[in-house]
C-alpha cells in the first residue's frame, strides 16, 4: 500500500523524499513553472506549511484540553494544501472538505472562525461572499456534497460568462477538496458527470491520504484513484502530495487550464494523514508504526527545509518561521479562551430567510420561558 | 381580460414564464425538461423560448440536480429543479436534506438558496411502482424547507412564481392528477399570500381539510354530504410547511368537528401534526376528536388497488359521520 509513493511511475514529483531536488518523468512538462516560482514564494510556502502544522497541534491540544468538540487534523496533509491554495487566482472559488485548515488560512478566513465551527459555536463560521475570505467556502462534512456544490458554481460561471474569456486576469474556476474515502460517495461520482457535461472550470483534488477512517483506501478501490477520471472524460494526474512544489504546479496547470475553457481537471495528491482522523479517532487500532516511520520520512515540511536549505537558506530564516508560527499558534490558543457563549435565541435566527412563523412562535416562547425563572428568581 | 381558462399543467408553465421574463437569473433544471417539455409537458416551449442555457436537459441524476442547484444559487442564479416523479426523490434526498435545508443557517444568512424542487406526486393516475407517492412529511419536518402544493390552476400560476421568488428553498408538491384540470386564471392579481391556508367552500357542521388532489375528494364529499343534511366547510391547507392554522381552526372553532383527508400514509403525517395542533388550539370547542382519513401505513399497492389505497369521498364521508355521532 505504501510503495506507490515511491514506485508509481506516473508519480509527478520534484523533490525527492530529502529533499534534493529530483524530478520525476511525469513532472518534466511542469518544471518551467517549478523554475518560475520565486525565491519569496518558496519561502511562503515553506511559512505556509509550518504555520498551520503550529496551528494543527494547538487545536488537537485544545480539544484534548476540552476547548472543542472536535479536531480533524491537517498533519502531514500541508502540501498538498498550501501547494494547490497558493496556485488558486485570486477570483477563484475553494470549495474545502473538512480539513483544509490551510487552504481557508490562506484565502484569508481567520484560522479562529475554524476553531469557532469545531468548539459547536456555529455549523458555518465565515462568509464566503466577505473578499476578506477569498472566496472560501464554509466546511462540508457530509462527504462529497461539496462536489456538487462547487460543480454547480462553476456552471454558474460558466452561464454569467465569468470564465473561459480568454482573459486569464479575469477567468475563473473553482476548486474542490474531498477524499479517497469520498471518492465512493456518488455525489462524487455525479459531479464529476454534470461537470463534463457543462464543461466546468473546475478542480477535483482529491487528497488521497490513505485512509477512511480506519478503512483503507483499497477498500474504495482497486484501481489507483486517479484513473476514474478518464472514465468522464477528464485529464486526471497524479502528484506526490507531500511535495509542495509538485502540488503547486500541478495545480496552477490545472486551474489555468480549466480556467480557460479547457473543461474540468482531477488531480489525486498522494499524501498521509500523520494523525488521527479526528481526535475521536485511535490510528493505533488499525494501522502499524512501519506505515506511520515510512510517511514520516516524506514529511512534507522536513522535505521543504532539506530543500531550502540546499538552496542556501540562512538559519535565522527557520528560526523566524518557527517563532512566527509558534506565535501564531499562542494566538489562536489565547483567543479560543476568549471566546463567548451563545445566546440559545440564535438558534432561530437564520432558518428561514423570511419569517417562518413556527419558528418566530417557538423563539418566543423559549424566551418567555427562560424569562419565568428569572420572575421566579425575583 | 385578465382572466383565462387553462389547464392546472398550462398554468405551472404560464407562471414559469412569467418568472423567467422577469429574472434572467431564474433557470429551469431537470430530466427530460427542454426538448420534450417534460414528462408531463408542464415546462413544455420553454426551452424553445429561453434556450438550452436556461433551460437545462440535466444528466440522469437527481442528486447532481439539486446539488449542482446549490452551487447555482451560491453564484446568484435561481434554480426550479424538476424531479421527474415523486418516488424519484431519494436519491436527492440528501442534498435536499443535510444541505440545501440547513445552508442558509449555516451561512448565517449571508447568502440565500432560493431553489425551488418540483415534484409531481400522489395517486388517481394508474402508474407504476415509484410512480405514484405522497412524500411530503419527509420534507415538512425538515427545519429550513418551506413546502407548498396548490390545488387549483390560480394557485398553480402564482404560487410557483411566489416559490421561483421567495428567498428559502421550496418543496413545491404538483399534485400530478390534477395537471389536466381546467380553471380560471387571474393573470393580473394573486388571490392569496404563498404560505396562506384557503375556505374553498363555508358549512357549518364538520371542518374538512386537505392539500393537493384531496382538496377535490374533500369538495366531492362535501357535495354529496350536503344532499344528506350535512353541511361541510371545506379548507385548502396550500401551504405545508408553514402552516397557516388560522382559517383551520377558526373554521373548527365554528363547526366543532374536523376531519383531514390524504393520500400519505397516516402515521406521523401532516394531518397527524395538523389535527394535534387544531386539538391543542381549538380543545374546547371540540365536539369530537378531529380525524384521519389517510392513505394505509403500506408501501403504495401496484396501480389496480389505489381505489382501494386512497381516501375517496365515501371514506371521507364515514368519517365525517363518526365525527358526528360524537
Amino acid at each position: 500500500m505504501t510503495d506507490e509513493a515511491d514506485h508509481d511511475p506516473a508519480l509527478v514529483r520534484v523533490l525527492a523524499a530529502d529533499g534534493t531536488f529530483d524530478p520525476s518523468p511525469e513532472a518534466e512538462r511542469y518544471l518551467p513553472m517549478i523554475e518560475a516560482i520565486t525565491d519569496a514564494e518558496l519561502e511562503t510556502f515553506y511559512r505556509d506549511m509550518v504555520t498551520v502544522r503550529a496551528f494543527d497541534r494547538q487545536a488537537t491540544n485544545l480539544q484534548r484540553q476540552g476547548q472543542l468538540a472536535l479536531w480533524p487534523p491537517s498533519f502531514g496533509q500541508e502540501a498538498a494544501q498550501v501547494g494547490s491554495a497558493r496556485a488558486a487566482r485570486p477570483q477563484d472559488h475553494l470549495f474545502p472538505s473538512y480539513r483544509e485548515h490551510v487552504v481557508c488560512t490562506i484565502r484569508g478566513v481567520d484560522p479562529i472562525d475554524i476553531i469557532r465551527l469545531m468548539r459547536g459555536l456555529t455549523h458555518g463560521g465565515w462568509d464566503p461572499t466577505d473578499p476578506k475570505n477569498g472566496n472560501a467556502h464554509i466546511y462540508t462534512l457530509v462527504l462529497g456534497s461539496q462536489t456538487l456544490h462547487a460543480t454547480g458554481y462553476g456552471m454558474g460561471m460558466v452561464l454569467d460568462g465569468r470564465t473561459g474569456t480568454g482573459d486569464p486576469e479575469r477567468d475563473e474556476a473553482v476548486i474542490v477538496y474531498y477524499g479517497d474515502g469520498a471518492s465512493s460517495q456518488g455525489d462524487v461520482h455525479e459531479a464529476m458527470v454534470f461537470a463534463n457535461s457543462y464543461n466546468t472550470p473546475q478542480v477535483f483534488f482529491l487528497q488521497n491520504n490513505h485512509w477512511a477512517i480506519s478503512v483503507p483506501v483499497s477498500t474504495q478501490s482497486r484501481v489507483p484513484l486517479v484513473r476514474r477520471a478518464a472514465g468522464y472524460g477528464m485529464p486526471s494526474v497524479r502528484v506526490d502530495g507531500n511535495d509542495v512544489l509538485a502540488s503547486y504546479a500541478v495545480s496552477r496547470l490545472a486551474l489555468d487550464e480549466a480556467r480557460s475553457g479547457q473543461g474540468p481537471r482531477a488531480i489525486e495528491a498522494l499524501t498521509y494523514r500523520m494523525g488521527a482522523h479526528t481526535t475521536s479517532d485511535d490510528p493505533t487500532k488499525y494501522r502499524t508504526s512501519d506505515e506511520e516511520a515510512f510517511w514520516a520520512q516524506r514529511d512534507p515540511i522536513a522535505r521543504m527545509r532539506r530543500y531550502l536549505e540546499g538552496r542556501g537558506a540562512a538559519g535565522a530564516f527557520f528560526d523566524d518561521v518557527d517563532a512566527a508560527a509558534a506565535a501564531y499558534a499562542d494566538d489562536v490558543r489565547v483567543r479560543t479562551n476568549e471566546l463567548g457563549g451563545l445566546d440559545p435565541a440564535g438558534m432561530f435566527a437564520h432558518v428561514y430567510t423570511d419569517p417562518h412563523p413556527l419558528v418566530e412562535q417557538q423563539r418566543q416562547w423559549l424566551a418567555d420561558y427562560e424569562a419565568s425563572f428569572e420572575e421566579g428568581r425575583a | 381580460m385578465s382572466v383565462d381558462t387553462m389547464p392546472f399543467s398550462r398554468a405551472l408553465n404560464a407562471g414559469m414564464r412569467r418568472a423567467m421574463q422577469s429574472d434572467d437569473h431564474v433557470l429551469m433544471m431537470g430530466e427530460d425538461i427542454g426538448r420534450l417539455g417534460g414528462v408531463f409537458r408542464v415546462t413544455e416551449g420553454l426551452q424553445a423560448e429561453f434556450g438550452d442555457r436556461r433551460v437545462l436537459d440535466t444528466p440522469l441524476a437527481e442528486s447532481g440536480i439539486v446539488g449542482t442547484a446549490i452551487g447555482l444559487a451560491m453564484a446568484g442564479f435561481r434554480p426550479v429543479c424538476e424531479i421527474q416523479f415523486d418516488g424519484f426523490v431519494f436519491p436527492a434526498f440528501d442534498q435536499i436534506t443535510t444541505q440545501l435545508a440547513k445552508l442558509t443557517n449555516r451561512h448565517e444568512g449571508r447568502m440565500p438558496f432560493p431553489v425551488v424542487i418540483r415534484i409531481p406526486y400522489g395517486g388517481h393516475i394508474g402508474a407504476v411502482e415509484h410512480h405514484q407517492e405522497s412524500p411530503e412529511a419527509y420534507f415538512t419536518h425538515t427545519a429550513g424547507l418551506r413546502v407548498v402544493s396548490p390545488s387549483t390552476p390560480n394557485d398553480a400560476y402564482w404560487m410557483i412564481q411566489d416559490a421561483i421568488a421567495s428567498p428559502d428553498p421550496i418543496v413545491f408538491l404538483e399534485p400530478k392528477s390534477r395537471y389536466w384540470a381546467k380553471g380560471e386564471v387571474d393573470l393580473a392579481a394573486r388571490a392569496l399570500p404563498l404560505h396562506a391556508s384557503r375556505v374553498v367552500r363555508r358549512g357549518t357542521d364538520v371542518t374538512l381539510v386537505g392539500h393537493g388532489a384531496m382538496v377535490t375528494v374533500l369538495l366531492q364529499a362535501a357535495a354529496l354530504a350536503e344532499s344528506e343534511g350535512i353541511s361541510c366547510e371545506v379548507v385548502d391547507v396550500r401551504s405545508l410547511s408553514p402552516v397557516d392554522y388560522g382559517p383551520i381552526v377558526d373554521s373548527v372553532r365554528r363547526t366543532g368537528r374536523m376531519v383531514y383527508g390524504q393520500e400519505a400514509p397516516g402515521f406521523t403525517s401532516l394531518g397527524s401534526e395538523i389535527a394535534a395542533t387544531v386539538t391543542e388550539q381549538a380543545f374546547f370547542s371540540l365536539e369530537a376528536p378531529v380525524l384521519r382519513v389517510s392513505g394505509f401505513d403500506v408501501p403504495f399497492p401496484a396501480a389496480k388497488l389505489e381505489g382501494a389505497y386512497l381516501p375517496d369521498a365515501d371514506r371521507i364521508l364515514e368519517a365525517v359521520d363518526r365525527a358526528l355521532a360524537y
